[in-house]
């Protein structure tokens, strides 16, 4: 019984002696965050930040984890506060709730999975500390969101539209004619960081890495995807031709049913010899 | 044995073991990335706390992962994605010092052992744990494997788990099936148990068996062979699985008499099957915290004779009922985790007394069923994701023993564990945890350690007045790789 009593104030001093040697950090540069109804806290979001992100987005949030090397894509970067999903106009901040989709969602066919699990609290306390890392969040503010109209019902004249939009914009040139993303400049491209990145491969993907809807796929081109060579056609676009080219896009997925496939496949079907190829061997480059 | 100056000078050099472990923590640098990791941290490459509260219990995210069969459901799941050199192995084992007492022991005399006397019996040293090697992963998109053999500390092996699992059948999360051996999807896992010492190293609920008990089944902490069908909702706070399992409490082979190992010697098969359902409900709580309820039940038979061939038992037959219920509840918030558990456990009287269910009535013999009820209280105070305190409070109490002599609570047991568990480090490679842990258990009248109702107190007879105190003291370094 002494010796028990020995040891176990013996553990006891030890716990107390770690818990002394634990340093404590205080957080810098607290914007806030405030999504699906909640606020968040940054030092809270920190401890969180350490237990699930770190590995990957480093300790400082510069993308430098202890995992990056081996990662492709490579992790975010937070203190560029430079983010591809997002809903509003490309060169601005994306919302908190862009930020808290974002961690929601995963990003499909990279390793950040769906943070689903968490609950909503600690997915906005993670997006409060996420946005210390970047003193933008402390000058600029967000960005408005587009506005999204209503999708026009998926017909062969507006999948033949979308068609012809894509061949006149040159989308080809890294999606490739049939969307596989192996157009002639694919190889070429590289994100912000001189990190080569591949263009989205419509035949074999079924999700996207910002969602899975029409309107997902809609606001890609309206807003662009910061950091990587994809464009916002916001000015070159008019939101009709933009669900055009939605709707000509799903065309190429086979993998995924959609109204806008099964009208062009009919189409085709009765049509053979009037479709006219695209890409480089149409324009003979 | 030893003399008091002796024991004195034992006592002092054990008292600084944990001062030394600590300052060893302290002073060492930090270690490097090793070039080998744990299974899936390195395939994923996230930290141990992505999935764990502490490895190896898993924390919500971990649980997802683990229903989701192994996978992330990014497109990076299937092995053709990795790397060809990914191998998903890991190896788990503890070296330890450990203290184990119990006093009202029956005591040889040292120069006549038919000098029998109560006393105390300790013994302590370093020593080691049992070792896992763990195979997990996926073998293609939604289908998903596990093989664990596992030794005791003598390295005899067997296997703890080994399956297939079949994973979000018609594209819904809510079928999954696997066939095999594998942990019952109890309450809370006992094999991810975040304290490890002799008397604070498992549920006592899950394998409690009342003196004299003649029931085979080792109890629901046992793995169990069978198919599993189970179901979740996005983020598992939904869940549910069903299970038939053979009745054989997870030991393999068909026959009676050719036990495969050690381990398993004496299970008579069974040609029935048990039945194991658990669901359980989160919802979502103040403090950014979740709370899940839940209920299980486990319906079995076993034998009470044998059938026999040249006079050897082949299999079992008068096959008679017992159940395991009860109910669960959880609550994670913040930094503390709280869990509950209650058991309710009933064995035919035939079943516990070991009377062939053939030889007629049992009016008379005072022998009946044994019914019991206990319950464990866990509390967990997550300091960081490095370091986590446990505390745990378990009791269980006989309704009825199995026969109207035995005094009513002859076997009934109290136990405390409280353990200290710090992690110093934590990235995808390896594992790396300093355990320090104190367990207490009191029994009334007789010992019951992971279900096998040990030695009777002293040489009281069946005596429930005397308590047999029991004390398990360990300091240990618990690593995977």
């Amino acid at each position: 019984m002494a010796l028990s009593k020995k040891i176990t104030r013996s553990l006891m001093l030890g716990a107390f002696g770690v818990a002394l040697a634990i340093p404590g950090v205080a957080v810098a540069q607290d914007a806030g965050a405030h999504a699906a109804g909640l606020t968040g806290n940054a030092e809270t979001g920190k401890q969180y930040y350490r237990r699930w992100c770190v590995g990957c987005h480093g300790k400082e949030g510069n993308g430098e984890g202890e995992n990056a090397p081996y990662l492709d894509p490579k992790p975010r970067d937070f203190t560029e506060a430079l983010f591809r999903w997002r809903s509003t106009p490309t060169g601005t901040l994306p919302t908190d709730q862009d930020l808290y989709d974002t961690i929601t969602r995963g990003v499909v066919d990279t390793l950040m999975p769906t943070w689903r699990p968490l609950t909503p609290q600690t997915r906005v306390d993670l997006i409060a500390y996420i946005k210390t890392f970047s003193p933008k969040w402390q000058t600029q503010k967000a960005g408005t969101p587009i506005t999204i109209p209503p999708e026009p019902p998926q017909t062969i004249d507006s999948v033949l539209h979308g068609r012809q939009l894509f061949d006149q914009m040159q989308c080809w040139k890294c999606h490739g004619p049939e969307g596989r993303g192996d157009g002639p400049s694919a190889i070429t491209l590289t994100d912000d960081k001189g990190e080569p990145i591949r263009p989205y491969n419509f035949h074999d993907g079924t999700r996207f890495r910002c969602g899975e809807t029409n309107q997902d796929l809609y606001k890609i081109f309206m807003t662009g995807l910061d950091g990587t060579p994809m464009p916002s056609f916001a000015d070159s676009l008019k939101p009709q031709d933009a669900w055009d080219l939605v709707h000509f896009l799903r065309t190429l997925q086979p993998n995924v049913p959609s109204t806008s496939r099964t009208v062009w496949l009919d189409y085709v079907k009765t049509h053979q010899g009037q479709i006219k190829p695209m890409g480089a061997d149409a324009q003979g480059q | 044995m030893n003399s008091p100056l002796m024991t004195k000078r034992i006592n002092r050099v054990v008292a600084g073991v944990p001062a030394l472990l600590f300052l060893l923590a302290v002073l060492l640098p930090s270690p490097k990335p090793a070039k080998a990791i744990p299974a899936f941290a390195r395939k994923y490459g996230l930290p141990c706390s992505a999935c764990h509260v502490g490895w190896p219990e898993l924390n919500n995210f971990g649980q997802v992962f683990r229903d989701n069969g192994y996978q992330m459901m990014n497109e990076r799941d299937s092995p053709i994605t990795r790397d060809p050199s990914y191998f998903p192995a890991t190896i788990r084992i503890t070296p330890q010092w450990h203290r184990e007492s119990a006093n009202n022991q029956p005591v040889n005399n040292s120069t006549s052992e038919s000098e029998d006397h109560t006393g105390t019996l300790t013994t302590a040293g370093f020593d080691l744990s049992g070792l896992d090697m763990w195979f997990a992963g996926t073998l293609y998109k939604n289908i998903s494997f596990s093989v664990l053999p596992s030794s005791d500390s003598f390295a005899n092996f067997h296997f703890e788990n080994a399956f297939v699992r079949f994973d979000n059948l018609f594209n819904s999360s809510w079928l999954n099936v696997k066939v095999g051996k594998f942990e019952l999807d109890l309450p809370v896992s006992e094999k991810r148990l975040l304290t490890l010492s002799g008397d604070g190293g498992f549920y006592y609920i899950y394998h409690f068996s009342p003196f004299g008990d003649q029931n085979p089944f080792g109890g629901i902490g046992d793995n169990q062979l069978g198919v599993e069908l189970v179901g979740h909702n996005a983020n598992s706070y939904t869940r549910y699985a069903v299970s038939v399992l053979s009745s054989n409490d997870g030991g393999v082979g068909l026959l009676y008499g050719v036990p495969p190992s050690p381990s398993e010697a004496g299970n008579p098969s069974g040609r029935t099957y048990d039945v194991y359902g658990h669901f359980e409900q989160g919802f979502n709580t103040i403090g950014n915290g979740f709370m899940k309820v839940g209920a299980y039940g486990y319906f079995g038979y076993a034998p009470t004779f044998f059938e026999t061939s040249g006079g050897n038992p082949i299999y079992g037959k008068g096959n008679e009922p017992f159940y395991r219920a009860g109910a669960e509840w959880k609550w994670y918030f913040n930094k503390f985790l709280v869990k509950g558990v209650y058991l309710h456990g009933y064995d035919n009287a035939f079943l516990a007394n070991g009377i062939p269910s053939n030889s007629g009535s049992l009016k008379g013999t005072g022998n009946q069923a044994a019914i019991w009820n206990g319950g464990f209280i866990e509390g967990q105070y997550v300091i960081s994701p490095q370091w986590i305190m446990i505390g745990r409070w378990e009791t269980v109490h006989m309704a009825q023993q199995i026969n109207t002599e035995t005094p009513g609570n002859l076997g009934n047991l109290n136990a405390i564990t409280y353990a200290n568990r710090w992690y110093p480090f934590m990235f995808s490679r390896a594992g790396l945890a300093l355990q320090q842990e104190v367990s207490w258990v009191r029994s009334n009248g007789v010992t019951n350690q992971g279900g096998a109702y040990g030695s009777l107190c002293g040489d009281a007879g069946l005596s429930p007045t005397c308590k047999i105190n029991s004390y398990s003291i360990m300091l240990g370094f618990d690593f995977d790789f």
